[in-house]
Parts: structure tokens; C-alpha cells; sequence
């Protein structure tokens, strides 16, 4: 599974009609065309929605791309679902760190920025790695490149050599990326 | 009930709201800002959401809550990473408790290749 | 007097606070940067004001507000970073 997103040749049709269901399904669940009063479906807001959608489709279906359709696999589901309680963990966590050391009178930091290697490919993985690095305080991407280098600012560097590095910072959910995206 | 689970969720999120904004204020350089702030306000924020949600707890607010939760952690982390590239790259240099700094190293050896990562 | 009518402008007053440690960075940071980061955390600050009000008030369509908040400030930060960078913004 090593086929990279611009090697999709993608027909517009289908673009259109993804791009439809994603608007017609976000502005259902942010309008919430139930009436509150007797529960009924108000068939005028929902007949907004897909005119709104209709329009949206028409005019920029350069701005999505189907390659993501790959995702829709049980498999991948499942393991995002044991991901968000992982990463929530490490989120907390973290962020109690950050509050001692950003509360401790000294302020025990190491700030410092390190190079870690990636085993991921695709890009998918890649940014959604980094945006998983960057929601756990503590660590911050500033820069991904096309062969899997990620520089990481690290509030408290425990060690400067690659593979210590990527030990503490990027092992820990780059399995599960793996399995979602990969 | 529901309305003292939501109230100590949303005193949680202000008092890591609270927590983020010492880190901003006290903190030598953009990184380490960018670091303790946004990260433990955007926690804050989710929490205080979830606290809200969780104090009404109609159908129509959890939805709306969930659809903000989401894209509240999509946005802070791209703005966070656009934030510090931006940063260095416009030469902001880092604070001098700093131990290392990578990107600098290979910055100066070869020009880093554009990537947009949206 | 209940725990509820206690506690609630307590977090508000919480939240000032945060919103006057944004202000005194935006007002003296050395950088740019670091009142762009100001900025944006001040935006993320009043998504959890709207968050306390649609609790108290029980209007879900308050949320609404905060959604359409952390959007425009989303795409705010993202513009001063280009700015930043000295990018032409239509890049």
C-alpha cells in the first residue's frame, strides 16, 4: 500500500459528488433540522442544504481529493477509535508536565530542536503524525520533508541522538498511524 | 447531576486556560510559547466544551460541541506548526537555554525542499 | 446561593485573567511571532467564553458563534504566518 496521493487520477464527477455529501452532511449536523418544538424534519432548511452543497460541488471541487476513500475500512476504524484514547492519555499527560515545569519557581527546561526519522510513506501518515506530535505538549513539528525527516522543538530534550530522540517523541504513535493509515 | 459534572470539567479547562497563559508570559522564546500555550489552552478549551456539552445535553449541543471540538484540534495544531515555521524561518532565533537546534544545522547545509503539509 | 451561581463568574473572572496575560504579550512581546502566538491563543480563549455562556444560558445555537470563531481566527493566524514569511498571501 505504497501509492502516493498524486498518482491518483481522479475523474471531477466523482469529486463533485464526495464534496456534495460531505457539505450536505456537515451543514445537517450544524443546522440540526429538527424542529424543537413538535420534532418534525423542517424540509425547508434541508432543501437549503442541498442547494448550498449543490453550488459548493459546482464551483471548487479542485480543493478535495478521493484518495482518502481507502480509509473506510473496519479495520482502520477500529484502530482509531484505541488511538483517540492513547493520544488523549498522552495528552493529559503531557500537559501536567508542561504545568509543573511552566509553575516551577527555576523553570527546569531544555528547549532544543531534534531530527527524528519516520518509518511512514505516505502522506496521510506523515501529517497526521505531525499533527500528533504538535496536540501533545511538550513536542511541536516545525518541519516535515519528502523523506520522512520531522524537526521536533521538544520543551525538555531528554537526548540529542536520533534514536533516544525518536524513542520518547515518535514510536509511541507511529504504530498506531501505521495501522490506521497504512 | 449533569450540571456539577459539566461545572468541574469547565473549571478544569479554565484552569488550564489559566496554566497556558502563565506559560505564555513566563517562557524565554517563541517555541517554548507556542509550546506550553497553545497546547494547554487548546486542552483547556476542549475540556470547557465537553463541560458544556455535557451540563445540557441535548442532542443539537453535542453535535454542534463535537463538530467544534474537531475542528478546534485540526486548526490549533496546522496554526501552531505554521506558527513556528514561520518563526524560524523568518529568523527568530531560539532562547539560549536551548541545547540544540537541528533545523538550523541543515537549513545552512542545503536549502529544505517546500511541503506544504495542509 | 447556589454552587452554580457561585462558581460561574469565578471562571469568568478566570478567563479575564488569561485574556489580560494574552494582552500584556501581544502589548510587549520582543517578536512578531510572539504576538501572532498571542493573538491566536486570545482567539482560543474566547471559544471557551462562548462555551461558558451557552452552559449557562442553554442556547445551543451559541456554539454556532464559537464554531465559526475558531475558523476565522484559524485562518487569520495562517495569514500573518505567511505575512511572516514574506509570502505573497494568495500563495
Amino acid at each position: 500500500m505504497n501509492h502516493s496521493d498524486s498518482s491518483f487520477k481522479q475523474k471531477p464527477l466523482i469529486e463533485r459528488l464526495v464534496l456534495f455529501a460531505i457539505a450536505l452532511v456537515f451543514w445537517l449536523l450544524l443546522v440540526w433540522p429538527v424542529s424543537p418544538i413538535d420534532g418534525r424534519w423542517m424540509v425547508g432548511d434541508i432543501g437549503v442544504g442541498v442547494l448550498v452543497a449543490a453550488f459548493v460541488a459546482l464551483v471548487m471541487h479542485e480543493i478535495i481529493r478521493v484518495g482518502f476513500i481507502r480509509l473506510v475500512n473496519p479495520r482502520s476504524w477500529f484502530w482509531l477509535f484505541i488511538y483517540a484514547f492513547v493520544f488523549f492519555y498522552y495528552v493529559i499527560k503531557g500537559g501536567l508536565d508542561v504545568s509543573y515545569r511552566v509553575l516551577h519557581p527555576r523553570m527546569p527546561i531544555r528547549p532544543g530542536i531534534v531530527k527524528i526519522k519516520s518509518v511512514l510513506q505516505s502522506d496521510t501518515g506523515k501529517s497526521a503524525l505531525a499533527n500528533s506530535i504538535t496536540l501533545t505538549p511538550g513536542t511541536l513539528t516545525i518541519d516535515v520533508t519528502e523523506d520522512g525527516w520531522f524537526y521536533v522543538h521538544w520543551l525538555n530534550v531528554l537526548s540529542t541522538d536520533e534514536e533516544e530522540a525518536a524513542k520518547h517523541v515518535l514510536r509511541r504513535f507511529e504504530w498506531f498511524i501505521q495501522r490506521i493509515f497504512e | 447531576m449533569n450540571e456539577n459534572i459539566g461545572l468541574v470539567l469547565i473549571t478544569i479547562g479554565v484552569l488550564f486556560d489559566l496554566l497556558g497563559c502563565v506559560g505564555l508570559v513566563r517562557l524565554p522564546d517563541v517555541y517554548n510559547r507556542i509550546q506550553a500555550s497553545t497546547k494547554c489552552v487548546v486542552l483547556g478549551t476542549t475540556l470547557s466544551l465537553l463541560g458544556a456539552m455535557i451540563w445540557l445535553g441535548t442532542a443539537a449541543v453535542f453535535v454542534k460541541g463535537l463538530l467544534c471540538i474537531l475542528f478546534l484540534l485540526i486548526t490549533s495544531s496546522t496554526a501552531a506548526h505554521a506558527l513556528a515555521r514561520a518563526a524560524h524561518r523568518s529568523g527568530v532565533p531560539l532562547a539560549k537555554e536551548s541545547v540544540v537546534d537541528r533545523y538550523e544545522e541543515d537549513m545552512q547545509d542545503s536549502e529544505i525542499s517546500e511541503e506544504a503539509t495542509l | 446561593m447556589t454552587t452554580t451561581q457561585f462558581l460561574v463568574p469565578v471562571l469568568i473572572v478566570g478567563l479575564l485573567i488569561c485574556c489580560a496575560m494574552c494582552l500584556y504579550r501581544i502589548a510587549n512581546g520582543p517578536t512578531a511571532a510572539d504576538r501572532m502566538v498571542a493573538i491566536d491563543i486570545l482567539g482560543t480563549v474566547v471559544v471557551g467564553f462562548v462555551a461558558i455562556i451557552t452552559a449557562v444560558t442553554g442556547k445551543a445555537y451559541l456554539l454556532d458563534v464559537a464554531l465559526v470563531w475558531a475558523l476565522v481566527s484559524f485562518a487569520g493566524t495562517l495569514a500573518l504566518a505567511k505575512y511572516l514569511v514574506g509570502k505573497r498571501l494568495n500563495e
